[in-house]
């Protein structure tokens, strides 16, 4: 109880615990569409792409860069999505050349101007100890909105994510949620970016989710498992950052490692199987859906 | 009612040409469906079957011509089994009520909407596998489910796309009885089928395609020796049993006394 409750006494690792938490959550939630639409190589994409977004904006905007390097963000995915819509270039293709190369740019603006806000490594590995209040807010923000969208659209979303031609042709406007989901998607990456960082956001966007499938075969139960995995593993692996010293982002995706191994011991080959095929859909179909 | 389609249209398709990334595959198609109609579109792998099923759909732009359909048509479409991400973690009766038109979009569903699921699905005979999930089920029972979400729409036409690929013989005449009763209860059909035998020779109508329409009309107008040759390309001899077409592929006999291969 004791090593729970000693770190609590400080008010960075009070305001770490909820933003650790509330990232954990936000992204295991979010998590499991861009999992069941074999969108994994998109989140990590988009979080690559939204450093260079976050690069730029610092130079040019300095005290409204969280704005642009969401602009930047939404831009990448609907380019992505564009692109691979218009074009015979392949979704992964697609995504390699837009994100790679708005990461590089991010590493060149980067090296050449330095930065005004968090450093270059707080934002490759994320930090807890320099959040702002703003930060808290938006990430608080971000979950309610997400939450939201998700609540008023949960139909939508899971019948364009099961089948988007059926879906297109029963009436859902599967271009729009799509575009909204990318939205929600960088949203959530760049409420995350600082904490988490940008080479772990896209792991906890996906091992949540993952373990979650392991775990059931109900969409429903996944939405709710993989949200508390995300959770768990913001919590404890903020109390290990803390005590082995460690960036706080690198121990929330040990954890989320650790906890897959374990349960992959547990489920054995009833959760490969459940998890398997969990990229069925990564080809150019699953970002340019047919619309109506 | 014929099948042949003789009532109001409700999709027309005048000069068209269709296809992907700006290579045509269908051209100068001339297609309409009636509220009336049975028709199965049949062609060899890569006819453009597909194709002509999207453009009835509205999922697939005509790149010339003219698509019109009956303002608010109900369709409902049932895709290939094979296109299909059986692991998705959904139950039957998850999957079935995806497709209701409801004001409701709340993740639970209500109390009508349930029973409006139990009784499509008691109606295709699968009712006590609703809370399955939907890996579990054969070939027979999944093309069931699929034909129970498309039911829950109450639509005016269903598109099936190969309805009776991979499923056994006594689920293809189930799903052939069920269309015919949907039929007659005033559901325009619409499918395709590589299957002569098994699908095309019962249905009322047929229009052959390969990259454009071949032939359309009663089985005994199109399945004939030289419409089918054209369509696929071989050489079919065609026999009559009961009034009822027969397709003989003259293919090789492999392993018979005399036969080459």
């Amino acid at each position: 109880m004791e090593t729970l409750l000693e770190p609590l006494q400080y008010a960075f690792f009070q305001k770490g615990l909820l933003v650790a938490g509330l990232s954990g959550a936000l992204l295991g939630f979010i998590g499991v569409y861009i999992v069941l639409r074999g969108m994994s190589y998109i989140g990590h994409g988009l979080s690559h792409s939204i450093f260079g977004g976050f690069a730029a904006s610092q130079l040019f905007i300095a005290n409204f860069y969280i704005l642009g390097a969401g602009l930047w963000g939404i831009g990448s995915a609907l380019a992505i999505t564009a692109v691979t819509k218009r074009s015979r270039l392949g979704a992964d293709a697609a995504i390699g050349v837009i994100t790679t190369a708005s990461f590089a740019l991010g590493v060149a603006l980067f090296a050449k101007f330095g930065t005004s806000g968090p450093s270059f490594e707080n934002a490759l590995f994320g930090s807890i100890l320099g959040i702002s209040p703003q930060q808290i807010y938006g990430l608080v923000a971000v979950c309610i909105l997400t939450g939201l969208f998700v609540f008023f659209r949960y139909r939508a979303l899971l019948f364009s994510t099961f089948d988007p031609d059926v879906a297109a042709v029963s009436g859902v406007n599967v271009g729009r949620i799509e575009a909204m989901l990318m939205i929600v998607l960088s949203l959530a990456i760049l409420a995350t970016l600082t904490i988490i960082g940008v080479t772990l956001v896209a792991a906890m966007l996906v091992i949540p989710a993952v373990i979650a499938r392991m775990l059931t075969d109900s969409f429903g139960r996944m939405l709710t498992y993989s949200t508390v995995i995300g959770l768990f593993c913001g919590l404890v692996g903020m109390y290990l950052s803390y005590y082995a010293g460690v960036p706080s982002g690198t121990m929330i995706v040990l954890v989320g490692a650790a906890l897959f191994l374990i349960v992959l011991a547990f489920t054995g080959a009833r959760g490969l199987r459940r998890s398997a095929g969990l990229d069925a859909h990564t080809d150019a179909s699953a970002l340019a859906p047919v619309v109506r | 009612m014929t099948g042949i389609g003789e009532g109001p249209e409700l999709i027309q398709l005048d000069r068209v040409d269709a296809g992907y990334s700006h290579h045509p595959v269908l051209r100068d198609v001339n297609f309409h469906v009636h509220e009336d109609q049975f028709t199965g579109i049949v062609g060899p792998s890569g006819a453009g079957k597909t194709t002509l099923l999207r453009l009835l759909l509205g999922t697939l732009k005509p790149m010339k011509g003219q698509l019109s359909q009956v303002n608010g048509l109900r369709m409902a479409y049932v895709p290939q089994l094979e296109t299909v991400s059986w692991n998705f973690p959904v139950t039957v009766r998850e999957c079935v009520l995806m497709s209701r038109k409801s004001a409701n979009q709340l993740p639970w569903a209500s109390k009508p909407e349930k029973a409006d699921v139990e009784s499509v699905l008691e109606r295709l005979g699968i009712g006590d596998l609703a809370a399955r999930h939907i890996r579990e089920l054969s070939g027979g029972q999944q093309q069931r489910m699929f034909l129970a979400r498309a039911l829950l729409r109450q639509p005016q036409i269903m598109l099936l796309d190969e309805p009776t690929s991979g499923v056994d013989v006594s689920t293809r005449h189930d799903v052939l009885h069920l269309l015919a009763e949907l039929h007659e209860e005033g559901v325009a059909i619409v499918l395709t089928t590589h299957d002569l035998n098994g699908i095309a020779a019962h249905l009322p109508h047929l229009v052959c395609v390969n990259k454009r329409i071949i032939a359309s009309g009663t089985p005994n107008d199109v399945m004939t020796p030289d419409v089918l040759e054209q369509t696929f390309g071989a050489r079919m001899e065609v026999l009559e049993h009961l009034g009822m077409r027969i397709v003989v592929e003259e293919g090789p006999h492999i392993g018979a006394v005399g036969g080459s291969v």
